[in-house]
Formats: C-alpha cells, sequence, structure tokens
C-alpha cells in the first residue's frame, strides 16, 4: 500500500475537487474532496443517506453536480472533466456503473445484454446501421468478436450456462453479476474506471466471498474500481483505501485498518449525533 | 379593449367547461397512471342525457326556470356517473397492474364503442336544442360594440364554481378524499393501510364521470348543439389543458382549462378561427417541452 | 380460447376446472347484470332524440329494444357464469392454446402466411373485391409494421402516426400533381419527407416520457390534419388532392387501349383493368415486406437491440454509453419513413387524398394492431391486421354496428390478452438454441 505521501498526480484515475450537490433545501453531497488511484479498489462507505449513491450520480453524469469538479484521468491521455460532459459521453469515455437496485434489460437474455453494453463499438462496425442492413461484410466478424468478450465474461462471472436466458429470470445473485459483466463489455478492453454500487447487497457470505475475487480480478486486469459497500467484511478485505461520508460530508479518508479505529466514523455509524432528518 | 373583455368572458366560460372535464382525467391519472381516452366520450354521454331530460321535461311542460335546469343537471350527473363506473368495473379494473399499454388501448376501444354506441343508438344526426336561459346583461358598451355577459355564461361560471368547491372539499376534507390521496402516493400501502382500493378507484370514476356530465349539460346549454362526436376534440382538448396545468393536480387541471379555453378563444377573435385547435395543441407542446410537468405539476425526479 | 386443450394455459386461467357455481348464484349474478344494463340502456337507448318535421326535437320511446338488450345481457352473463365459473375470464398472458401452436408451428406459419399472401392474385382469379381487401390489409399490416418499430421495439408511445402516414401520402400527390414526379421518384421522397418531420417532432418531445410523449404525439396528429384542412392553397383544404397519377409499371401505363407502349401491349396481354389492381397488391407487398426485412434485419444488430434495450431500461442504456436521444430519433425516424412510403403508396392508389382519411381514429385502429398482436412481434401484427381490418370488411353487413362491434373486439381481446396475441420475445442472438422469452419479463418502455 502506497503511503499518502506518494498519492501522487500521474497515478490518479479519478479526482474529485469540492463537490456539491444540492437538491431543493437539501445538501446531499457537501464540499467532498477525494482522489482515486489508478489499480486501485477505493471504497466510499457510510450510513445510509450518506450521499453515496449521488455522488455516483454526479461522477456518472445522472445528476449534475451544483459546484465542483470531477476529472478523469487517463494514462496517455488528457484529463476529462466528468461534470461537464453528458451521461451517454462519460461511459464512452471509460467509466462503467452498476447500480444499487439492479438495472438489466430484463426481458433480454444475459448475452444479449452484454451486447447492448458493446453498443457503440459494434454500431460502428455496422457502419451506423445501414452498412449492416445492406450487408456489409465487416458487422459479421464485429459481433463474432463481441461474442467471444461476451462470452468471456459470462465465463468469469459464471454465468455461461445462463447465457441465453432472460436476464430478468436470473437469481438475484447471478443478475448482480451480470451487471458487473455487463459494465465491463462496456468499453473496449475494459473501462478506466468501474463504479460498483452496493455489489454484495443481497448475497450469501459465499457469494460475496466470490464477489470480492472477482474484483480483485478486475483489479489486476487494470481497472481501477470506486466501491460503494455497507458489508464491511468485503471492504476490509479488498480495498485500498477507503472514503467515508456522513450527511454529504468526507469524515475520512485513509487505509481500511485506519478507517475502523477511526472515532469519527465509529460515531458516524453508530449515529451518535442524534440529529436526524 | 370592449373587444378584448367580451373574448375574456368567452374565454373564461368555454375553460370552465374544458377544466371540469380535465379534473376527471387528472384524478383517473393521478390514481391509477392511465389516460382514460373515453373520458371525454363520457361527456359527451352526459350533454345527451340532458339534452334527453330537456325534452322529457319539455313534454311534461316543465321545461323552465332553475328547477329545471337543476333536474337536468342531477339527472344527467346520475346517469353518465354510472357509465364511468361501469365502464371502469367491466373494462379497466381486470387489467389493473397488467401492462400499461393495455389500458390505453381498451380505453381508446371503449371510446370507439361510446362514440358508436351513441351514434346508433340516437342517430348520428346533429341534435339542435333552444336556448333555455336567453338573454344576458349588458357589462360595458362601447362605441356600437356591447359587451354582453349572457346568463348562460353566468350559470357556467356559477355551476362549475359551486361543482369545484364541493370537490374540493370532498377531496381536501372527507374520508374518502383522503383515501384517494393515499391511492395517489401508494397504492399498495394504502391497501395494507385498509384501504379499499378498488371501491376509491370506483368512486374516483364516479366522482369523475359526475363532473364530466356537468361539462356536458353546460356544454349543451351554451351552444345548444350535439353531436355523438363531441367528446373526442373537447377530450383532447381537456387533457391537454390536464398537461398543460400538470397531470395529477386537481388545481392544475382547472387552471389549464381556463388557459386553453382563453387561448382558443383568443386566438380565433384575433387570428383565424379554423386554426384554433392548432393553437391550443402547440401551446401544449411548447409547454411540455419548456416545462415538462406542467404549470402545477409535481416536480418528477429521476430517482437513479 | 375456451377449448383448454392445453394443460398450461388451463392451469393459469384457473377457472376451467372448478365447478360451475349453483344455479341460483349465477342467476342472482345475471339479474344484477341485467340491471346495470337497465341503468345504462333506460335513457341513451329507450328515449331516442329525433328531429321531428318541423325541426324540433322530439323523444321516441323503445322499451322494447331496452328489454331485448337487458334480456341479452343476462342471458350472457348467466351463460357466461355456468359455463366457464365466475373468474374464468381473466387477464392472461400466458400463451393461449392456439397461441403455443402458432409458435410450435411458427417456423412454418410466417412462411406460409407469405405463400399465401403471394399467391392470392393468382387464385383469386382477379377478384376485385379480394384484390382490394389485400390491399387494403398489406397497407394496414405495413403501417402496422413501421408503428412496430417505435412502439414494439422502441417503446415510444406514439399515437400520432397517422400523420407521418398523411404527411407521405400529400407529399406524394403534392409532388405528382405539381412536378409530375414519377411515383418510383416520389415514392423515395415521400418516404424522407416523413422521415424528416419525424426527426423534427421528434427532437424536441422524445425528452418526454410515457404519456406525456403520447398526448403530444396525439397533439402533432391533429395539427397536420387541420393543417391539411385549412392550408387550402396548397393542400386544398377539405376537397383534397386529385387527379394524383396512377402507378405505371416502370414507365408503362396500365391501360384499356392496349397499345404498345402500355403494360398490357408491351407484355402482349389481353387489356384488363385487373392488371393494376394486381400491380398494386403486389406493389403493396414489395413495401411492406421491405418494412419487414429492414426491422428483422435490424433487430438482430445494435441498433435495434439498442432500441429494445432502451425500451427495457432507458437508464441503464445511459449507463453504457448509448446516445439516448438519436438512438430514439432513429426509431421514430424509422418508422415514420415506412410510414410515408405507405402514404405514397395510397395516394397513387386512390389517386385521392383528403385530410378525412387522417384522423386520429386510424391512428389508433394501427397502434391497436400492433398491441393486440403483440408488442415487438412481427408474425402477431401481420395477424392482427388481418384480423381486426379484413375482419372488419366481412362484417360489412353489420352496417352502422360495424365500428361498434370493432371497438368492442378491441376492448375484450385487450382484457383477455393484454400482451397481445403474441406476448413472447424471440432474443436476437443465442449461443445454443433460442428461446422464447415470456412476455411479463419484457418491458413496454416507459417513452
Ligand atoms: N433526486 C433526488 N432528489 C432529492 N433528494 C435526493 C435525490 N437523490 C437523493 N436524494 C437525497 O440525498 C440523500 C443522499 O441519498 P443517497 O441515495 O446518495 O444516499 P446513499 O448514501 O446512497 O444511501 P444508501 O446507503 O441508503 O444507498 C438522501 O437524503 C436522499 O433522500
Ligand atoms: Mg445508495
Amino acid at each position: 500500500m502506497k503511503p499518502p505521501a506518494a498519492r501522487a498526480h500521474r497515478d490518479m484515475i479519478l479526482e474529485v475537487a469540492n463537490l456539491t450537490m444540492r437538491f431543493g433545501g437539501l445538501t446531499a453531497v457537501d464540499r467532498v474532496s477525494f482522489t482515486a488511484l489508478r489499480g486501485e479498489i477505493t471504497a466510499l462507505i457510510g450510513p445510509n443517506g450518506a450521499g453515496k449513491t449521488t455522488l455516483f450520480n454526479c461522477i456518472t453524469g445522472f445528476y449534475r453536480p451544483s459546484e465542483g469538479a470531477i476529472r478523469l484521468h487517463r494514462p496517455g491521455a488528457l484529463p476529462v472533466d466528468l461534470h461537464r460532459l453528458a451521461g451517454y459521453r462519460i461511459a464512452r469515455s471509460g467509466v462503467a456503473r452498476t447500480f444499487q437496485n439492479i438495472r438489466l434489460f430484463p426481458g433480454m437474455t444475459a448475452l444479449e445484454n452484454l451486447l447492448v453494453a458493446q453498443h457503440n463499438t459494434l454500431m460502428a462496425a455496422s457502419g451506423w446501421a445501414v452498412g449492416a442492413v445492406l450487408g456489409l461484410s465487416r458487422y459479421p466478424a464485429a459481433e463474432r468478436a463481441a461474442i467471444e468478450v461476451a462470452r468471456r465474461w459470462l465465463l468469469a462471472t459464471h454465468l455461461l450456462d445462463r447465457a441465453d436466458d432472460p436476464a430478468g429470470a436470473l437469481p438475484y445473485g447471478a443478475q448482480r453479476r451480470l451487471e458487473i459483466a455487463r459494465a465491463m463489455c462496456s468499453s473496449p478492453g475494459g473501462p478506466a474506471l468501474l463504479c460498483l454500487d452496493e455489489p454484495a447487497a443481497g448475497l450469501n457470505p459465499r457469494e460475496s466471498e466470490e464477489l470480492a475475487r472477482l474484483l480483485l480480478e478486475i483489479r489486476a486486469d487494470g481497472t481501477s474500481i470506486l466501491l460503494i459497500e455497507h458489508d464491511m467484511g468485503v471492504v476490509m478485505k479488498i480495498s485500498d483505501r477507503v472514503v467515508v461520508l456522513d450527511h454529504g460530508r468526507r469524515i475520512a479518508d485513509a487505509a481500511p485498518a485506519a478507517v475502523r479505529s477511526d472515532p469519527k466514523v465509529i460515531a458516524a455509524y453508530l449515529g451518535e449525533e442524534g440529529e436526524e432528518e | 379593449m370592449a373587444y378584448a373583455l367580451q373574448q375574456l368572458i368567452n374565454g373564461i366560460s368555454l375553460g370552465m367547461i374544458y377544466g371540469l372535464i380535465a379534473v376527471g382525467y387528472t384524478m383517473v391519472y393521478g390514481i391509477i397512471g392511465m389516460i382514460n381516452f373515453a373520458h371525454g366520450d363520457v361527456f359527451m354521454i352526459g350533454a345527451f342525457i340532458a339534452l334527453i331530460t330537456a325534452l322529457l321535461l319539455s313534454a311534461g311542460g316543465m321545461l323552465d326556470g332553475p328547477a329545471a335546469i337543476l333536474l337536468m343537471l342531477l339527472i344527467s350527473m346520475a346517469f353518465t356517473a354510472f357509465y364511468g363506473w361501469t365502464m371502469e368495473r367491466v373494462a379497466y379494473r381486470p387489467l389493473r397492474g397488467s401492462f400499461r399499454l393495455a389500458p390505453l388501448i381498451t380505453a381508446i376501444g371503449l371510446s370507439i364503442v361510446l362514440q358508436n354506441y351513441v351514434q346508433v343508438s340516437q342517430g348520428a344526426r346533429v341534435k339542435p336544442m333552444e336556448a333555455l336561459l336567453p338573454g344576458g346583461i349588458e357589462v360595458m358598451r362601447d362605441g356600437g360594440f356591447v359587451v354582453q355577459l349572457s346568463f348562460t355564461q353566468m350559470l357556467i361560471i356559477g355551476v362549475t364554481l359551486a361543482v369545484l368547491a364541493v370537490f374540493t372539499l370532498l377531496v381536501t376534507r372527507t374520508p374518502l378524499g383522503r383515501a384517494m390521496r393515499a391511492c395517489e402516493q401508494d397504492r399498495k400501502m394504502a391497501a395494507l393501510l385498509g384501504i379499499d382500493t378498488d371501491r376509491t378507484i370506483s368512486l374516483t370514476f364516479v366522482i369523475g364521470a359526475a363532473l364530466a356530465a356537468v361539462a356536458g349539460t353546460m356544454y349543451l346549454l351554451r351552444y345548444g348543439v350535439i353531436d355523438f362526436y363531441i367528446g373526442f376534440l373537447a377530450g383532447v382538448k381537456a387533457f391537454t389543458a390536464a398537461v398543460l396545468g400538470g397531470i395529477g393536480s386537481l388545481p392544475g387541471a382547472v387552471l389549464g382549462g381556463l388557459l386553453i379555453g382563453l387561448i382558443e378563444t383568443f386566438w380565433s377573435a384575433y387570428f383565424s378561427v379554423q386554426y384554433k385547435d392548432v393553437a391550443a395543441f402547440s401551446i401544449l407542446v411548447l409547454t411540455l417541452i419548456f416545462l415538462p410537468t406542467g404549470l402545477l405539476g409535481r416536480q418528477e425526479v429521476e430517482k437513479v | 380460447m375456451t377449448q383448454a386443450s392445453d394443460d398450461r394455459s388451463g392451469e393459469s386461467r384457473g377457472g376451467l376446472n372448478r365447478p360451475p357455481l349453483p344455479i341460483p348464484r349465477a342467476l342472482r349474478d345475471a339479474a344484477i347484470a341485467a340491471a346495470i344494463a337497465f341503468g345504462l340502456f333506460a335513457v341513451m337507448v329507450g328515449l331516442r332524440t329525433e328531429v321531428s318535421p318541423t325541426g324540433a326535437l322530439v323523444l321516441r320511446q323503445r322499451w322494447a329494444e331496452v328489454a331485448m338488450l337487458c334480456g341479452i345481457v343476462f342471458a350472457g352473463r348467466l351463460a357466461l357464469t355456468l359455463w366457464l365459473g365466475r373468474r374464468a375470464l381473466r387477464p392472461t398472458t400466458a400463451p393461449g392454446p392456439w397461441a403455443v401452436r402458432l409458435q410450435q408451428a411458427g417456423r412454418f406459419f410466417a412462411p406460409a402466411l407469405l405463400a399465401a399472401a403471394l399467391v392470392l392474385p393468382i387464385v383469386s382469379g382477379g377478384d376485385r373485391y379480394l384484390l382490394d381487401l389485400g390491399i387494403l390489409v398489406l397497407t394496414y399490416v405495413m403501417l402496422g409494421w413501421g408503428l412496430n418499430i417505435v412502439v414494439g421495439l422502441a417503446g415510444l408511445l406514439d399515437l400520432g402516426y397517422v400523420a407521418f402516414y398523411g404527411i407521405g401520402a400529400y407529399s406524394y400527390a403534392l409532388l405528382s400533381t405539381h412536378f409530375g414526379l414519377s411515383f418510383w421518384i416520389g415514392l423515395p421522397l415521400a418516404g424522407i419527407m416523413a422521415a424528416f418531420w419525424g426527426v423534427l417532432l421528434g427532437f424536441p418531445v422524445l425528452r418526454l416520457r410515457g404519456d406525456y410523449l403520447a398526448i403530444v404525439t396525439l397533439a402533432f396528429g391533429e395539427i397536420i390534419r387541420v393543417v391539411l384542412n385549412n392550408w387550402v392553397s396548397l393542400t386544398g383544404g377539405p376537397n383534397g388532392v386529385s387527379g394524383i397519377p396512377r402507378p405505371s409499371f416502370f414507365g408503362l401505363p396500365f391501360s384499356m387501349s392496349g397499345e404498345p407502349d402500355t403494360f398490357a401491349g408491351f407484355f402482349g396481354l389481353e387489356p384488363s383493368p385487373s392488371h393494376r389492381v394486381i400491380f398494386l397488391y403486389y406493389l403493396i407487398l414489395g413495401l411492406a415486406l421491405l418494412t419487414n426485412w429492414v426491422t428483422i434485419r435490424l433487430r438482430r444488430q445494435p441498433l435495434g437491440r439498442a432500441w429494445e434495450a432502451l425500451r427495457e431500461d432507458e437508464i441503464a442504456c445511459r449507463a453504457l454509453g448509448i446516445n439516448v436521444t438519436v438512438t430514439k430519433l432513429s426509431a421514430f425516424a424509422l418508422g415514420a419513413m415506412f410510414g410515408g412510403f405507405a402514404g405514397a403508396f395510397f395516394a397513387t392508389r386512390q389517386a385521392f387524398v383528403s385530410p378525412e382519411s387522417f384522423t386520429f381514429i386510424e391512428s389508433a385502429i394501427i397502434l391497436a394492431i400492433v398491441v393486440l398482436g403483440g408488442l415487438g412481434s412481427q408474425v402477431g401484427v401481420a395477424v392482427a391486421a388481418l384480423v381486426m381490418i379484413g375482419g372488419f370488411e366481412l362484417f360489412r353487413d353489420l352496417g352502422e354496428y360495424r365500428m361498434l362491434v370493432f371497438g368492442g373486439v378491441m376492448v375484450v381481446i385487450m382484457i383477455l390478452r393484454p400482451r397481445g396475441l403474441v406476448g413472447t420475445r424471440t432474443p436476437s442472438v443465442a449461443l445454443g438454441e433460442k428461446r422464447a422469452i415470456g412476455g411479463d419479463l419484457v418491458g413496454e418502455g416507459r417513452g
């Protein structure tokens, strides 16, 4: 693990600066700053309603932040100001995400879900649909390649035998895994940053274990991860760094072991302030 | 100036009619989230029942005075409400909780059924009725132009306000109103808390149909001619009004109705009569583009 | 529908194996139904308003009719309860017995339907009525398939589809009468024109969701109709545009003269008026098949898959980098284009267009065909068009009751089969074998 001093600029994948998100009178995210390093798993934890999902929604372009900046640093490329981009462009610049309440395409098969994720690649290969309708020869090869990618991720998530089942009919744990597989398919060669919103929610201990292993594999493949999670077992085991939010504010940002013993964090989780909205 | 004032009066009385129909749309939409496409035709049925009542009264030589109008209103409301109830019971209830498009297609089918039912049972010809309340008061005279507030218009405005007042009390002050609002917020939860949601929804249709009957009666009195097809355009405009006001919002429906009535009247008066419907619809399109939740609608947050 | 030969559907409907209700209960039920019917019909049927010779309205009493209607309701309700049990008439998404058979025979059914369509002009022996009916049905099949792209695949509720049909028809009508453009040039232009308007309308409104989109498209359809009706200098107003050139067989006109530069003369045939009808029949069949072919191909490709994904979950699409607006717009424009083609065909077939042909009821019928057929199902839409339009024509004898029955059938089908005739979805791609996906998993879009 790198000491804080070594958190150099060139190692950053995501930089969140002074991010604020207000809904009417409610400040869901309040001047939050942190950085996530490339090749690391950065966990984002905090009690219910702390603003974690809202932060994700700002990063992935579903909400436009009231103030502050979000910057994506990809190796060999200029930094991208995510807070200025439309949602679908953020995804195209290499940020993938999953949702707290699973959002698959329930009436489409697992395989189709993963092909939709590769839409932009396939669309280009199909000559923006016109070519492929007229029988462009490049398209079938591109589709075969896309199916190969999908097959790889189905295998990695133990879903290969369910490839032709509708996503909506899969068991809960399988749906969670499929959503991760889909996010991983969304950029050619895998996304630069994967944002997971409570991927272990509703999983049994064995499934959580498997999930942790999957995330470590993904990290090893070169995708940095931003992880919202309530399951402290998973968080402590796999994250490299933990950012803690409470009432929209960042109250801690440290290595897992340090966070665990931080009195402010303990207080936040026990709700000592007592003044709930 | 005088001309504009006259248009204002005309616009308000027309808008009141749209508003009454719009309330029915908005209530049903609020509570079960469907466009009750047949609601315009319920309004048409209301107008027909009022007409038939008037003819019955006139056959008995009793067609004059406020009592006759009151009787027309009440009978039309009662029978039209019955139509509303039956419609919900037979066509919509089996589809509760089903796919969103199924009730919509059913509603369109019902609209076709109601129109053709009236065409078959009452004939396709336009039905004229002589004015019940001729005359009016002179509000202003400007050169040769006389601004008139007809008794019918006064009646429309008075009755609509009274009906809406009663209706508002019903929704805000009674257990039924509370149940309706509860169902609107969360039907499952309301059912768990012991609210008979089926009955509440039925009553919503009944009330909506009764209001449409009031609108139908007023329409008959004001314009004096009806046919089986009046429901379509009035219905679409009333729905436009509901959306303009912010669908699901009751004051919004009335406000939207007034606006549509005014826009239509002023447009016909100053620009062209032919394009008055275009004006109303264009306003709708523009509102939705720039103000997607309507004037008084609740902001719909997209929770991700 | 009631022969529960298929045990799966029998179970799901649940009413069939239950003992029928005791007769007194059933009688009471029927009596209540009859009382309700009396309440409904007493005023509206029992008292008919008629314009007397003096011009005043009078009432004519028709209590016999009311009694008859109540009797029918009583008997109908009684028969239904005794026969099926009280809860038999329930909506179901389970494939009905014949739908299952249709699926089993799916491999052969669609080709059989196609073959039947292909040989119809030959076996009908040039029967004018049958061919005209065929043309009508095929026009609606094409419109249904075009709208299916928008509503069935992309999940965008369009209540103003007829506007594009009308734009196509008027585009061709005006281009051909003013500039003398031939059908084969006018046709693509009409399609492009409709698609252009689709984009123009779609751009601002596709952000709207669900019923808002529905009402805006409806309003758009009405606006187009009102404009067609009132812009007399361009469109001829309510009188429409007449004298639209009939289509020629690639330059060879259909004429009774039999000269060498006419169709009959060129091919050395006996001149016959049925040549043109047969040509029109194959023309619309070809156009419909083109729509079908493009749709089927697109469905297996990224664009079509993105449409379906959009219908399933728009937010997830955005998170995957799909440009939602462009994707929706493409569906809208393509659907509009096919509507425009159909419109151009309509104009050339009728040789006359007027705003009356493009009322809301047309949109409603096309939408009903799509929904009754089963959203997204090509075969279902074709069957629904055949049943609805063909059936509508067959019941010509019903006269003024025809539309009433039409609406009633729509309601009943929806109540019994809310997901339409073919409620399942076939995956566009599979590693192994493609298995149909049940309708209750498939989304229907919010937009
Ligand atoms: N679109 C919105 N409009 C208004 N308020 C919102 C919106 N989205 C979130 N909020 C509010 O912002 C606050 C933070 O919500 P958020 O969903 O980000 O919490 P969270 O940390 O993800 O909680 P959980 O662990 O329960 O998922 C909550 O009070 C929530 O009600
Ligand atoms: Mg959350």
